[in-house]
Order: C-alpha cells, then structure tokens, then sequence
C-alpha cells in the first residue's frame, strides 16, 4: 500500500504525461477532464509514437521491401504483440486490429454469427448493455430470426444471476455481455457468467469496451472466446480497436470485408483468404493508429493496470461519499465494491444537459444523455443521466470540484 | 456563456405557461431529440380564419428545450398557420435572446420542428425543415 504522499507525488508524475490536462476551456478556468468513459485523454508518449511513425517511418505495410515498407511492418505488428500480451492472448495473431469495440462486435455479428446461427436459436444479453452490443444482435434477430433474451438488472444495480442460469436451460449459442457498464459502472463476474456460458454449450463474448482500459483483463483467465475493446478509451488513438478471439475459432470463421491483405491468392472469380490475423484485415489499416494503440498500451503496463484500479476505486469512493452532500441527486449504480470510475446520476428538477452545461461554466466535462444505453433509461423510466467518470490522472480535488458546481446547479435552478 | 441560464429561460423551464395537451386539438405532432432523449409533443387549435387560438407543449426535456418552446408557443397564438410556417431558426433565437453552440442549438429548435412538422403535415415537413 503506498503512503499518500508518494500516491499524491505519482500522480501529479502522471498528470505532466497529458498535455491538455494543462489547458484552459476559458481565461483562467482550469480543464477538469471527468468524461474519461467517452473517451480518454492521450498521454505524451501515445502522441510522439504517432508523430514519430509520420515523420520517420511512414509507409504502406506487408509487401512492401524498402527499409521504411519494413520499418512501418514491424511497428504495426510490434504493437499488435504489445496489445496481445497487454490481454494476456497467448498468440498475437488471435488479435484482430478493428476500428473500435462496436466494429469487434459487429465482426463477430457478422461472420461467426452468420455462419453458425441458424433462425430460432437464441443469444442471450444483458438489459446493460451499449447500443454497440444490442443494434448489431438486433439486425441479426430480424435477418435470421435469432431469438435475444436479456439478464436482468437487479435492484442491487448487478446482474440477476438466477435468471441468467434459469435462460441457460434454453442452450443458448451465444453469451455477449459488458465487463463493466459505461453507465452504472458495474463490474460484472465475467468469469463466471462466462464459466456458465460454456457449461450449457455457449461461445461467450465480452463488451471490454470498458474494462480492458481500467483493470487487468485476462483472456486466459477468464477462458473467454471473444474480447471487443476500443484503443480510444485507454489513453491511445480514436480509429482503432481490437478483437481478440480464440485461435480456433477465429480460423474456422468467414472473412469480413474483402480487398486487399486479406486474401493469400485471388483470381478473376475466386479468393483464397490469408492466414490470421490478415484475413480480417482488409485494404490499408490504421497503421499510426495502431502504432499510437501499441504506445498506450506500453504506457499503461509502466503505470501498472493495479495501480490504475486501486486509484479508480479510491476516486469512486470517495465520489460516493462525497455527492451525498448534494440534495436532491441520486446515483444509479452498485455499491462501490464492484463499481468502476463511472458515476451515473440525476439531479431532481435539472435536466441533465443542463447540469453539464453549467459544470462547462467552470470547466468540468461531462456528459449528458443516454450514453448509448437507451434500454437501461427506459428500464429506471429517466430519459438521461447526467456522467462523470474517473481515469488514472483524476484526482480528489476534482471530485470537490465537481461537488462545489453541483452546489451551484442547485442554487440557479432553487 | 453565462447568459444561457438569463432569468427569463429559468422562469418559462420552471413555471411553464404553456404546458399541457389540448384534447381536442386541429393539429398534433410530436418528435425526439435522439441525441438527449429529449420529447416533444405540440398541440394547436385553429379557428376558421386559420389562425392559431391555443396551443400548448408537453413531454420532457432541457431548460433550453423547455423554455424556447414555452416561448415559441406564446408567440404563435393569433397568428395564421401560414405565418407560423415561415417562423424560421432566428426567430426562436431572438425569443430565447442567447447565443447556442451546434450542440445546444438542436435542444432550441426541437419545438419548432414539431410546430412546423405538425403544421405542414408529415408530407411537406421533411422538404420544409431541410431548406433552413
């Protein structure tokens, strides 16, 4: 356990690695960053790795022989090795570069889904899920006439375990569900609910959308057979993702898109596809990005994911705590033990956009709306929730912060 | 910025004078702000003249979104439904008296999407609505 003083003197280490952290929004009001959930801030290191590949290296990847061709190769397959062993994948080539978590799913949806699903076959959810692990399923139920079933949200905000069990007697073909919620923060027993998934024959697939940038994620561990994650959220670039899924699997499935990289042999009627990871590789990837996806990563194994999660449920503690001084506001979401950064909530008689646009007023971002979970607000009959979520670089002056504007909204709208 | 929350957008989100359903009504529609999950819904009655005698707004939304159709509405009664169909952008500006963001712009105009959307009838609002 670290002392306060060496917490408080690494953190403010941290805090100089993020450039905008230093920014005003106006003359003299400081930028409080609590909108980390939408997306993360990019740390220096993240930034030079992408000016330095354009300045030095850049080049189109794969069979090109010049030394930059070579050199761009190996950084974009360096960073996938990085990403690989960030998620503990034996095998880098079981990790697939996509352009975001919602595109991991929709790769999944697509390809293994169509291939091994047939009408009347169910996939079971969950009622917290993003719209990124609904509108996909839902596409595919009116294609395929796929039955969706969803474990409920108990009123503990975790989720109803009981019905998940009592569905599984319908032998589900797929489990898809969200490590931690975007809105409620609820961390769920992925390895369990995964442990089950396989018991009733189930291929299981996790929303780490969430997790993957907050907390040690395991693949190994956890057994699972798909991980859909965003580089964006964990302190890399936005336009690149990732889906990990087990080797077997990922080799017996259709390709996605076609074009270009993806193909081993083509003729003027016919393709052969490549080998993994490529065949889901189609046409010129992000290759900056990727590189900037292996520098976040690099970034965060010097932080230390412990670390990073130890400090998140301090914040989130003490953000608990502390907005029970404001009347009239009420959390959505579990108790802090398996609760992330994430701190959903109303404020009676303040619309949402309203809260957040006076918390603008002194520099706080966070976000207003339904944060892409639409199901989940009709579910507690709100229309929005007002977001503030907490990264490795927050501190708990900001949590005050936000308080003390809180304070505020409640007077203006008195 | 600050100006955004004027005394006069508190008072018409808080105290509306307008809120409501007609039932009956001539004319009817209502919308969403899929952005924010904002609903609207707007009510008229009209009389043989075609001009607008009451109307009223009910749903849930944003102070901005709240007030400006609480004050599109007090502007519209006596005039003639061809009137209200020319109502454009600014004027629900000039009724609000601030200056909106992109974002925060699409909260202002949700009331005068349904008014006019309701006004033409479904047929003509989407052709009404994309020359602004």
């Amino acid at each position: 356990m670290q002392s306060i003083s060496e917490k408080t003197s690494e953190l403010t280490k941290i805090r100089a690695d993020f450039p905008i952290l230093e920014r005003e929004t106006r003359p003299g009001v400081k930028l409080v960053y609590l909108d980390s959930t939408a997306t993360a801030q990019k740390p220096e290191a993240v930034l030079r790795a992408m000016d330095d590949y354009y300045r030095l290296h850049n080049a189109n990847i794969h069979r090109g022989v010049h030394t930059l061709a070579e050199e761009a190769t190996a950084m974009y397959e360096d960073a996938r090795e990085q990403i690989a062993a960030f998620i503990g994948a034996k095998h880098s080539e079981e990790v697939i570069y996509t352009r975001n978590a919602t595109e991991s799913i929709n790769l999944v949806a697509y390809t293994w889904a169509r291939a091994n699903l047939k009408s009347g076959d169910l996939i079971i959810l969950t009622e917290m899920e993003h719209h990124s692990n609904l509108v996909p399923w839902h596409i595919l139920a009116a294609e395929r006439g796929v039955r969706l079933e969803f474990i409920p949200v108990a009123p503990d905000f975790t989720l109803d375990m009981d019905v998940y069990r009592t569905l599984l007697k319908q032998e589900p073909k797929l489990v898809s569900f969200t490590h931690m919620s975007n809105v409620l923060g609820t961390i769920t027993d992925a390895k369990e609910i995964i442990r089950l998934a396989h018991r009733a024959g189930a291929v299981a697939m996790i929303d780490g959308a969430q997790s993957v940038p907050h907390f040690k994620v395991d693949v190994v561990d956890l057994d699972v057979d798909f991980l859909a994650f965003s580089a964006h959220k964990m302190v890399g670039p936005t336009g690149i993702g990732a889906l990990y899924g087990k080797r077997a699997l990922l080799q017996a499935m259709p390709p996605f898109m076609g074009g270009g990289d993806m193909i081993r042999k083509v003729e003027l009627r016919s393709f052969v596809p490549n080998d993994l990871p490529y065949k889901f590789e189609a046409g010129t990837p992000a290759i900056a990005e990727a590189v900037g996806f292996g520098a976040a990563v690099r970034y965060l194994n010097t932080i230390g994911m412990d670390w990073v999660a130890d400090h998140e449920q301090q914040i989130i503690r003490y953000a608990l705590e502390r907005v029970k001084d404001v009347p009239g506001l009420v959390v959505f979401g579990p108790e802090a033990s398996v609760k992330g950064g994430v701190l959903a909530f109303t404020l009676e008689g303040v619309h949402p956009h309203d809260v957040a646009q006076i918390l603008d007023m002194d520099g706080i971002a966070v976000r207003a709306g339904h944060h892409c979970a639409m199901p989940l607000h009709q579910k507690y009959n709100i229309p929005a929730t007002t977001r503030a979520s907490f990264y490795l670089y927050n501190t708990q002056e900001e949590v005050d912060q936000l308080v003390t504007s809180l304070l505020k909204v409640n007077k203006m709208f008195s | 910025m600050d100006d955004l929350y004027r005394e006069v957008i508190i008072e018409h989100y808080k105290s509306p004078q307008y809120k409501g359903e007609l039932n009956p009504h001539d004319i009817t529609f209502e919308d969403e702000n899929p952005l924010c999950g904002d609903h609207l819904r707007i009510d008229l009655r009209v009389d043989e003249q075609g001009k607008v005698t009451e109307a009223a707004f009910s749903g849930h939304g944003c102070a901005i979104s709240q007030a400006s159709a609480d004050l599109l509405l007090e502007s519209v009664i006596g005039k003639s439904l061809d009137e209200v169909k020319h109502l454009n952008k600014q004027d629900v500006l000039d009724l609000l008296g601030i200056e909106l963001g992109p974002v925060r712009l699409k909260c202002a105009l949700l009331s005068l999407k349904v008014l006019k959307a309701g006004v033409y009838g479904m047929g003509e609002a989407t052709d009404a609505l994309t020359e602004e």
